[in-house]
Order: C-alpha cells, then structure tokens, then sequence
C-alpha cells in the first residue's frame, strides 16, 4: 500500500510543483505591477498575507494594455494566419507522401519510415540554420534561379514571412506524414477495389474512400502543425525579419529586452486561452480515435 | 498489392529531396575552404579544427551533454513511474488532474513553459545554473516518456504479471522480473527521445540558465543570430552524424531483436 503511494506521489508532486505551480504564478504575476526592481515586478508572491490580500491585489492593467497596444493584437492574428497557412501547406506537402509510403511495397515501409523520423531527432535548430544560407540573397536558391535563367535579380527571401512558412513545413513536416501514413497503413485495401468495381474512377475513389479514411490521421497532423507553430520562437527570429510578428517572439522580447515580466506573463495567460480550443479538440480526436481502435 | 504510380514516385521523391538536401549542402559546405560560405573554394577540414579549440563551444558541449543524461534519466524513472500509475494504477484521488498534467507539456508552447519555470525559480529563490535546466528538462520530458511507457503497457498481456503473482512473487518482485523486461524496449526510446530533446532544446534552457551554464544551442543561437558561418557548418555536421549513426544503430538492433522474438515466439508455439 506504501509503495503504490509512493508510487503516485513521487510523479504526481513532481507535476505540481514544476508544471501546475509555475502556472499559477504567470497568472499572478501577470496581474501584478510592472516595476524597475529585480525582480521586475511588485507584489512578490506574499502568500503569507492570506488569500483576501491575494484577490484585492490583482489588477488586469497588463490585460487592459495587450488590447490597448495594437502590437498584441497584429502578434496574435498573424501568429494564427502564419499557423493556419503553414498548417495548409504542410498538409498539401504531407498528404500525397504518406499516400506514396503507404502505396509502396511492403519491404521499402520502414526504410521510408526511418527517412521521414531522421530529421526529426537531428537538431531542429540546425535544421532551421540550414535554410538561412539556402534562402539569403547570395544563397543556393537565388544562385540557382538566376543559374537557369528564371530571374536577373536575387529574390529577397530570408528575413520575410515566406521564409517563415518555408521554415515551418520544412520543420514540422514529419508531424504531418507519420499521422497520415498510420491511418492509411491501417486502411484495408480491398475498400478502394470494392469501390473501383463498383464503377469509381481511380480519383474519386481516391476523394470518396481513401480521405475519409484517413481522416484521424489528418486532422491528428493539423494539430501537430498548428499548435506549435502558434506559439513558434526560433523559426520567426532566424528566418522571419523585423515585419515578421509572431507572438512567440514578441513574449520572448517582452521579458529578455523589455524586461517587463508582468506583461510577458500576460501575452502569455492569452497564448494559453488561444490554445485551449485547438488543444482540446485535439485530445478528444485522439480519444475518439483510441475507442474505435478497442 | 497495390502499385506505385507515377504521381507516388514523385511526390515521394520531391518530398525527401525536401527534407534532406538542405542538410546536405550544410554537410557540403562545411568542407569549404573559404569564410564565405556560398562560394565553393575547395575541399578542407580546417572548420574542424578551429572548432575543436574553441573552448566555449567545448564548455557549452560538456554542459549540454550533462544536461542531457541527468534529465533524461530522472525523466525516464518518473515518466516510467506516472505511465505504470496511468495504466495500471485504478483509480485514485486527482488521477484527471494527473492525466491533464502528463499530457499538457507536451502541447505546451516551449516559451510559456520556460517563462513560468523561470519565475518558479526566482520566486524561491532558486539559482539558475545547471541543476535548473535539468529540473526544467526533467519536467517536459518525463511526459515524452511517460507516453511511449504507457502506449507499450496498454498492449501487453497482463496475465503475465498475474501469474507471476499466483506463483508467489511480490508486487515489486512481478515487476522486476516480467514487466520490466517487457517494457524495456520502450523504456529505452523513451530515455534516448528524452536525451534528444534535451540536447536539441534552445527555448526552455534559455529561460532556465543562469550566467554560469550556457548550453550548446544557446551558444548555436547567438552565433547563428549573426549569420551563417562554416565554424557552425561544422559543427552541426557532426551533429547529423552522430544522430544518424545512432538512429540507424538503434533500429537495427530493435529489428534483430524483434526477429529474435518472432523466432522464440515460433518456438514456443512449435513445442506445445
């Protein structure tokens, strides 16, 4: 009995104090004072005053200023449309690769597989480097174009939201396929016969079998896109340039270079509430997904 | 048996060409003998070199690599112990709570992480160094592990263990002798997936780390922030090439021993 205890508690107490607690104090702190101390903000946590002093303290001034500030506001909506649009295009890109893998002979699977994981443990920050010297001015892609004669002048690439985007499919491309391959690895053949037979063309039995099908395994992807891209950092700062806002960096630089934590805390609170809708969803697809496997 | 065609050849092939040749011109060019790392100059090694004396790299490597194998070993005993108490634990007080908690990190923006522990460890008073970067990497990781345990655990037979049980062993004993050998395979991805994100991760160790301890993608970061240079070509190939040796050397050997098992497993079934 000790020992199951034990066994619950040690997780259980690790989770709360470094994951639940933490929480709770951003959402303090951004409703506290911004102030030139170290640190950078009044009140500090006094839970010793008791939980009336707790309530009367808080103060949504940093909220009143994320609305009133237009900066937040364009952060926000152009974090969901790069997110929105990336997601898009990583699906377009994904799809038709975890069709081909799924179509391919049996004993090419997992050396396929295998390609698309690889990058996925190899640094994701040298993977987003390894685009800055392919898109800069002087970089493989203009040296390449302007070699075969499609342009006379270099495209301005990197340090634009195009690079963003690039940056983003190339980066999360494996969270798309993986989901997709497994849905329509598990997909029985004989279904796409049947309707062939039935007198479908090759095509729309591709549209009225084979996508529905593999709808789980779709949207599962989109959310694996979606949701860390909304929140991205590293992409936007190498790859984006100084108009690229995404809310990732603007919280980054509200509390490295602004030092103002109470605010950074607050972008943070919303980020949150932006991502409970998606995360939500996505958990219950994955559920609804796990019962129709039992 | 279906048919590759021609439209599966071609997406499949301009999708890896995608995924991999950015990777390959990095490799390329870490070979290049000019500073300017778009003109081809001929072949040399010297970025090697001067990366292997410059000492900040070297700390930042040695940090990293600490970081590493203390957090993913934490991170793989807890996140172990909370898929064991998931699957097999019943029901207890708070296991909603607790299962919201195993998986929110993993959807988590890595900014709002990395802020709120931040402020855990100046509210008490915590200094920042390597031990909170291992406390934070600990954290986000054990979830990783956590799922892969658990995913593992769901699909074995658990008459297993209750006949180890009926045969007189201990709770601990049943899971030391026939759980723990079953699972191991996951057990294993999950401390190597854990190591990786550890080594990879820039955004959680940025906010955690204190003066003292600057991680190997934190130094990445700064230098790259400044450009592209060959010295940072050099040392992402030999990180490429480590992570590829060790991908391809572990899916070897889970394949030979998934041929081991199908081989026993024919055995059995020929001896009855």
């Amino acid at each position: 009995m000790m020992r199951r205890f034990a066994l619950i508690a040690v997780p259980y107490l690790w989770l709360l104090l470094l994951f639940l607690v933490p929480f709770v104090i951003v959402l303090k702190i951004s409703l506290s004072d911004t102030a030139l101390a170290i640190p950078p903000y009044t009140p500090t946590l006094d839970w010793a005053e008791g939980l009336g002093s707790f309530f009367s303290q808080l103060d949504f001034e940093n909220f009143i200023w994320l609305t009133q500030d237009d900066l937040y506001w364009r952060a926000y909506l152009s974090s969901l449309v790069i997110a929105l649009v990336s997601t898009a295009l990583t699906l377009m890109i994904g799809y038709p690769m975890a069709y081909g893998m799924a179509r391919a002979p049996e004993e090419w699977r997992p050396t396929l597989m295998m390609l698309v994981i690889l990058p996925f443990w190899t640094s994701f920050l040298i993977r987003v480097y390894a685009w800055m010297g392919i898109l800069s001015n002087e970089g493989f892609l203009n040296q390449f174009l302007l070699w075969i004669g499609v342009i006379d002048t270099p495209l301005t690439i990197l340090n634009t939201n195009t690079a963003v985007y690039i940056g983003i499919v190339y980066t999360y491309l494996p969270f798309m396929i993986l989901p997709i391959y497994a849905a329509l690895d598990r997909m029985d053949g004989s279904l796409i016969e049947a309707a062939e037979d039935l007198g479908c063309s090759r095509l729309s039995a591709f549209w009225l079998v084979t996508v529905p099908l593999s709808r789980n395994g779709i949207i599962a992807g989109c959310f694996l896109v979606f949701i860390p891209a909304l929140g991205e950092f590293v992409i936007p700062s190498l790859l984006g340039g100084s108009g690229t806002l995404m809310i990732g960096k603007v919280l980054w630089e509200e509390f490295f270079s602004n030092r103002d934590w109470p605010v950074a805390s607050a972008v943070a609170v919303v980020l949150l509430l932006i991502l409970v809708v998606p995360i939500v969803l996505f958990q219950r697809n994955q559920q609804k997904q796990s019962e129709a496997e039992t | 048996m279906m048919r590759l065609s021609w439209f599966n050849v071609v997406s499949l092939t301009l999708g890896f060409v995608f995924l991999y040749l950015p990777m390959v011109i990095l490799v390329i060019f870490s070979f290049n003998e000019s500073k300017l790392v778009t003109v081809w100059a001929g072949f040399s090694t010297k970025w090697y070199g001067e990366l292997l004396q410059n000492e900040a790299f070297l700390n930042a490597a040695w940090v990293t690599l600490k970081v590493a194998v203390m957090s993913s070993t934490l991170a793989t005993a807890l996140g172990t112990m909370a898929a064991y108490v998931l699957v097999r634990g019943g029901r207890f007080f708070g296991r909603t709570l607790f299962s919201g908690m195993i998986y929110a990190p993993l959807v988590m923006p890595e900014v709002i992480t990395g802020l709120s522990l931040l402020l855990l460890f100046i509210g008490i008073g915590l200094d920042r160094g390597v031990m909170t970067i291992v406390l934070a990497h600990t954290t986000f990781s054990m979830c990783y592990v956590s799922v892969v345990v658990s995913s593992r655990l769901v699909t074995f037979d658990r008459s297993l263990e209750e006949a180890a049980l009926d045969l007189g062993c201990s709770p601990a004993e049943a899971f030391r002798l026939v759980t723990l050998p079953i699972i191991a395979p996951a057990v294993i991805s999950g401390w190597l997936l854990a190591f990786t994100l550890s080594l990879d991760d820039l955004v959680i160790a940025s906010f955690t780390s204190g003066p003292s301890a600057t991680t190997l993608p934190i130094k990445i970061f700064s230098a790259v922030r400044l450009g592209v240079s060959p010295e940072i070509n050099a040392l992402s190939t030999l990180m490429i090439g480590i992570v590829t040796v060790g991908v391809i050397a572990a899916s070897l050997v889970s394949k030979q021993s998934m041929i081991r098992q199908k081989r026993e497993e024919q055995q059995a079934a020929r001896a009855q």
